[in-house]
């Protein structure tokens, strides 16, 4: 009461002239907000412009002391040599296609099957069980799965092929194929649940089984999506680091031999990174040259991938 | 003369019926094994970790004898870093999804800006590591501080809670916004208090899973050049540190049997840190997330 006493108590005039201020200043108020909002926007295209410039720019002083032929076509990668250094980006990059080939045949086949059994087969209970499962295969950090490739996969390995090297491509391979199920499982599942029953229904009434109606008409359907979702998981694997850091090794090498051991293009840089390769040395600026290269490889998976899904989709 | 051949027939079908069964065994298992996996790798991991963990081994700084060992300087690292990631990312997360969704108008820059982020989320963690390297540590010269590692894993977190407090926020219904309106609330008003708390669970949900992102991340923290081995802990977000994965990293790629029993371990504490949360993301969808 006392506060509306007060208030009253004002001339009349000042009171208006409180409401004015007030409005007023919310009304600055409300037309910083979007300004406002708009820099935390502009951030993320930064980043992108960030990302795009430092990797040039650094890969451009990279390639004032290394000829870009070198780079290209050279078939050693021998950064640490003082006398004969050779920075041929070839043999890295045969070390993330051997790793990246290796998950491709564990993961797809798995990925699929697993999508297929989603949602074409399985109870509501089935799928209660089965989704969460993947969803956590696909939370745990890389150097857990690392971990599990150097001192779980690694030695089965040696059991099985006993002249297979204690740093491989193939137990990284895997293990990555094993990270990179649980997306190529759940896009392609999305894929499958958005045709349409109907046409489902329409092959079970002509008597087809539920295998010839998954294969012969919901996959059909959903391939853009399954094959999007494929080349995603693939991009995934070639920018994966740690599991190959940890159980690839560091020997880069042009061979098809996938029982010795390689460097990916992101085991390089985390080797480097960990040495004391000294600020502003070519080995310092290898890894954004390296960076670069990958950084391209996974851009254009992932704008295949999102035109393979707008381009194909059949829509219902 | 006979027009259906029966005894044909029901062999073909019977052996149509067959594949059928044979390949729902396959994709059966292939569903199965991701469970097998996870079951393995758990067990794995807790029965070489579990002898080691205990309450010594989260009190105790790292040591170059596995025996005495422990994460304590790791866990607080990684602590300190979710301060960090947390305010960053959801600030700038949360207002980049409120401009997109409520002040944007369509045009080619907010296409432009909606590609650019569906494609920042496929860059590989190890590139932000880079961009981290040449601006935060070189550039802006924080060094390798708590400061310049939780700059670099916000911007790789942040699309993740751009496109879930977009969702969140779309799915708010429009009668809200209208109710809001009608009292002559201001664009602002409705969107602080009527849009946003009922369209927080999903956006907590989001950041949180985006949070145990960052902390599971190894990959930009070893670009950033952090330290392996630390024996001290940090006082300021300027001090240098180290988390939870470098910890594990360092003790895997260690040759001794002894220091992958520590690194199991280590990765136990990380595992119940990430469970612990997801926990949490789950309870807050299930519990508050309302359906209109």
């Amino acid at each position: 009461m006392a506060l509306h006493k007060s208030k009253r108590s004002l001339p009349v005039k000042e009171q208006i002239q409180r409401n004015i201020n007030r409005r007023k200043t919310g009304f600055t108020f409300e037309k910083c907000i979007p300004f406002l909002l708009l820099a935390a926007a502009i951030v993320s295209v930064l980043t992108t412009f960030g990302i795009v410039i430092t990797l040039l720019t650094e890969t451009f002083i990279f390639f004032d002391r290394v000829s870009i032929v070198e780079f290209l076509t050279s078939k050693k990668w021998y950064p640490f040599s003082e006398t004969q250094g050779s920075y041929g980006i070839m043999p890295l990059i045969a070390g993330t296609l051997k790793v990246t080939l290796i998950a491709v045949i564990v993961a797809v086949p798995i990925g699929i099957g697993t999508a297929i059994f989603l949602s074409e087969y399985a109870s509501d209970r089935m799928r209660r069980i089965i989704k969460p499962v993947l969803e956590v295969l696909a939370g745990i950090p890389t150097i857990v799965y690392g971990f599990f490739a150097l001192t779980f996969v690694t030695p089965i390995l040696r059991e099985i092929i006993p002249s297979i090297e204690i740093f491989n491509a193939i137990s990284p391979g895997i293990v990555i194929g094993i990270m990179i199920t649980p997306m190529i499982a759940s896009l392609s599942e999305d894929a499958l649940v958005s045709v349409p029953n109907s046409i489902r229904e329409g092959a079970l009434a002509l008597g087809s089984t539920k295998f010839e109606t998954a294969i012969k008409v919901a996959l059909p359907a959903a391939l853009s999506g399954i094959v999007a979702s494929i080349v995603l998981a693939v991009s995934r694997a070639i920018g994966e680091t740690m599991i190959v850091a940890v159980a690839g090794g560091s020997m880069p090498g042009l061979t098809l031999d996938f029982t010795s051991s390689i460097q990916t293009m992101t085991a390089y840089i985390v080797q480097v990174s960990q040495g004391d390769a000294g600020y502003g040395t070519t080995v310092y600026y290898s890894i954004y040259a390296v960076g670069f290269t990958l950084f391209l490889f996974t851009l254009v998976m992932n704008l295949l991938a999102q035109y393979i899904s707008r381009r194909f989709r059949e829509v219902y | 003369m006979k027009m259906i051949d029966h005894q044909n027939i029901s062999l073909r079908l019977k052996g149509r019926r067959m594949k059928n069964q044979f390949f729902k065994s396959i994709f059966f298992v292939s569903a199965i094994t991701g469970l097998a996996v996870l079951g393995i790798l758990l067990f794995r991991v807790f029965s070489q970790g579990l002898p080691h963990l205990d309450w010594q081994f989260l009190q105790s700084l790292p040591s170059r004898k596995p025996e005495l060992a422990g994460v304590k300087t790791a866990l607080i690292g990684t602590i300190w870093l979710m301060g960090v990631v947390a305010p960053v990312s959801l600030l700038l997360g949360v207002g980049t999804a409120i401009y997109l969704e409520e002040y944007a108008k369509q045009n080619r820059f907010t296409r432009f800006i909606q590609v650019n982020i569906s494609n920042l989320a496929g860059v590989p963690s190890i590139v932000f590591g880079l961009l981290g390297l040449a601006i935060f540590v070189r550039a802006f010269a924080l060094g390798t501080s708590i400061l310049a590692a939780g700059l670099t894993l916000s911007l790789m977190v942040l699309p993740i809670i751009i496109v879930s407090s977009q969702e969140a926020i779309r799915a708010v219904p429009r009668d809200l916004r209208e109710a809001s309106y009608g009292m002559g609330a201001t664009k602002w008003q409705t969107i602080a208090r009527a849009v946003l708390p009922s369209a927080l669970p999903g956006i907590l949900t989001g950041g949180i899973l985006a949070l145990s992102r960052a902390i599971g991340e190894t990959a930009p923290l070893v670009v950033l050049g952090l330290p392996l081995f630390l024996a001290f802990l940090p006082k300021t977000i300027f001090d240098t540190f180290t988390v939870l994965p470098m910890q594990i990293y360092n003790w895997t790629s260690r040759p001794q049997a002894e220091f992958h029993a520590i690194a199991a371990a280590g990765i136990i504490v990380l595992l119940i840190l990430l469970i612990t949360m997801n926990s949490i993301a789950v309870f807050i969808r299930d519990k508050f997330q309302r359906r209109y």
